[in-house]
């Protein structure tokens, strides 16, 4: 009999190529998702080197990172400039790269653009038990379906063109397990949010995090992805979560995934990616999904989490010193002091989107809470970005896009938007967001900006209330 | 990429802990279609206060950073260690590193050291002062006052760094086994290639 193996040493074990004496081992990697920031050196790369695309029908490629949100056509249908120079250059050398080297391209104004990690799943191009790459570091998120996926930097992007493998050193596991049932108005979110509160930044480094549990069987595809998405906030190099029938559902009949006689074949195997029983984790938390409430950060660390019932916490409070001094200095970047109720804190952007948070469901939560609602008057700007094109059209076609813009909120065109302050969305210095994206970082949504990251619930009720918000006392 | 064996210069003493990839490089900088020249936004949030380290003369152009825990944590940008080495940094010394990040520098020729708190702040004390070295070939970190640390690196990074090597002509080397990987790959599962 074979020793019980863990989920990721499955996968893992599967993608070795060549095993190395000093531990490290060539991987194979089964997709590599590709976007106009981190490539455009890459594709140089190979240029310079004479070196060709190894396996372009493994490669995807879909820009998202710097596209403004704002129409891409004008009323004629002619596309639209876009006015940034670096960002119109890096779009033009992915437009370029993509035919030169072979690969699959989704243009910006294709009904399937989106964000990579939206799009990913969506096409059905992301499978259970391969290993996806791609220069972002939330390409954990496809974990959410049974992938090994993990960010890579742009060196390694050139390597995967070139050669279609990584040299990588094996990861310890761990298992983060939520057991029982969430409360209202607690979303995959707020468990993501609660998980890296509980574990710390620095809590998965060197590892890859398996979610298990009832709390995570439960959830739908989308909250799987939202989890898995955030598994590097917690330091870890790729989160997994187990493929079951929810999975295979969610992926039947998506344009890339296996048909016919080749989609039993792929279920039969994805039916064999789960942790053996007697399969050792190196490091097990247990989280009681009881105790998770909706949860908002108050600093500038993913890890600086509280339940939106408490309250600013004084750093004298922490224990460790270096931690003491960090939060001292949050504080002073957030304007926020210690002891000051987190319901009590106005907010005056919305940022509903990001890989994190922009999935049909999201898009749904969002709605149903402002419906009927108006954005309050010191909310400025409050911006609902869907994660592709595809969740547009569908949430088009709920009517949820009317929902959002008669409550006041703008509906926006696909793209990493408000994440990142790298296209013309971007958080004012000093403002605050409560934002549904995984970072909150100094500067991360603009100089000197200011995030609450929440959940999408959770920003819809920001949106109304003009402050941070429990959830639960507007779904009553 | 320039080989790295023994650095010896003044060590920069930031000290803090989680210092992350938008600190080093803020998005802005990302911008670009190509790596050079992005020293002049590294750090560009602290060098907004003209008492930073970075800029005061001692430090300009210092060949090491010491770090707190978890550097170079957050975004996967590789632009980091562009960065870095751009402002001329060959070293990095902190108690831990994101896993991302590491692999990056390493891709750079930069070297992150691995070292205990307590040696951290041993290090920080001389560094106000006096330069540190740095052997890679013996894996240590001394200083003028007799203090000696040694460091772990992985041994195949180790290798790298010291002949300057580029990864890509190394896995070119296993040519013939990747070619036999996907062989298998299409024989035993082959619906692992895109439907369409
Ligand atoms: S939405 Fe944010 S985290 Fe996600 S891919 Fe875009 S920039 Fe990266």
């Amino acid at each position: 009999m074979t020793r019980p193996r863990t989920l990721y040493e499955k996968i893992w074990d599967a993608h070795v190529v060549e095993q190395r004496p000093d531990g490290t081992a060539l991987i194979f990697i089964d997709r590599h998702l590709v976007h106009e920031v981190t490539s455009p050196q890459a594709f140089a790369g190979l240029r310079a080197s004479g070196r060709i695309v190894r396996r372009p029908d493994l490669t995807l490629a879909v820009p998202d990172h710097n596209l403004p949100t704002t129409a891409r056509r004008d009323a004629s249908g002619h596309r639209l400039p876009i006015a940034d120079a670096e960002s119109a250059a890096q779009l033009a050398a992915l437009e370029k790269n993509a035919p030169e080297f072979g690969i699959r391209y989704i243009d910006a104004v294709a009904p399937e653009q989106g964000i990579v990690h939206v799009v990913g799943p969506e096409q059905g191009f992301s499978l259970p038990g391969t290993t996806i790459v791609c220069g972002d570091s939330h390409t954990a998120c496809h974990g959410g379906i049974g992938a090994l996926a993990f960010g890579i930097g742009t060196s390694e992007v050139e390597h995967v063109l070139a050669t279609q493998t990584l040299l990588l050193q094996p990861s310890k596991a761990m298992e983060v397990r939520v057991e029982g049932e969430v409360g209202p108005g607690v979303s995959a979110k707020d468990i993501i949010l609660h998980i890296t509160g509980t574990i710390g930044a620095a809590g998965g480094t060197g590892h890859v995090i398996e979610y298990t549990g009832s709390a995570i069987r439960s959830l739908s595809i989308e909250g799987r992805l939202t989890i898995s998405n955030m598994a590097i906030e917690g330091g870890a190099r790729a989160g997994l979560i187990a493929p079951d029938e929810t999975t295979f559902e969610y992926l039947k009949g998506r344009p890339y995934a296996p048909k016919g006689a080749d989609w039993d074949a792929a279920v039969a195997y994805w039916k064999s990616l789960t942790t053996d029983p007697g399969a050792t984790y190196d490091k097990v938390v247990v989280i009681d999904a009881a105790d998770i409430a909706p949860s908002v950060t108050w600093g500038t660390s993913p890890e600086d989490v509280v339940p939106i019932t408490g309250v600013v916490p004084d750093p004298a409070s922490f224990a460790d010193p270096s931690k003491q001094v960090a939060a001292a200095k949050s504080l002073a970047y957030m304007g926020l002091e210690p002891g000051t109720r987190m319901q009590d804190v106005p907010v005056e952007n919305i940022f509903i989107g990001s890989c994190t948070n922009s999935r049909i469901e999201d898009m749904r939560a969002a709605a149903a809470v402002i419906k009927g609602r108006k954005k309050a008057a010191n909310v400025k700007w409050a911006i609902v970005v869907p994660g592709s094109g595809l969740v547009k059209a569908q949430a088009e076609a709920e009517g949820l896009d009317r929902i959002f813009t008669d409550a006041g909120l703008e509906w926006r065109e696909p793209g990493c938007s408000a994440c990142l302050a790298m296209n013309p969305d971007k958080v004012p210095a000093g403002e605050r967001c409560a934002s549904t994206s995984n970072r909150n970082f100094v500067g991360r949504q603009g100089p000197g900006s200011r995030t609450h990251l929440v959940s999408p619930a959770m920003a819809a009720a920001a949106a109304v209330t003009g402050r941070l918000t429990d959830v639960r006392e507007l779904i009553a | 990429m320039t080989p790295l064996n023994e650095v010896d210069g003044r060590a920069i003493p930031l000290g803090l802990k989680n210092i992350d990839t938008d600190v080093i490089i803020p998005a802005h900088w990302l911008k670009t279609t190509s790596r050079e020249g992005m020293g002049k936004g590294a750090f560009e949030g602290l060098r907004a206060d003209p008492a930073n380290l970075f800029d005061n003369p001692p430090y300009q152009g210092a060949p090491i950073l010491i770090a707190g825990d978890n550097f170079g944590c957050g975004s996967s940008r590789e632009h980091a260690a562009w960065a870095l080495g751009d402002l001329g940094i060959r070293v990095v010394i902190a108690p831990s590193y994101s896993d991302i990040f590491s692999g990056n520098a390493v891709k750079n020729g930069i070297l992150p050291v691995v070292l205990p708190q307590a040696a951290i702040d041993r290090l920080m004390e001389v560094a106000a002062t006096d330069p540190v070295h740095i052997d890679l070939e013996n894996q240590t970190v001394t200083t003028m006052f007799q203090d000696r640390f040694t460091f772990d690196i992985d041994p195949f990074r180790k290798m790298c760094l010291l002949e300057g090597l580029d990864e890509i002509s190394l896995t070119e080397k296993s040519d013939a086994a990747i070619g036999d990987y996907e062989q298998k790959l299409d024989a035993e599962r082959p619906w692992m290639r895109p439907a369409a």
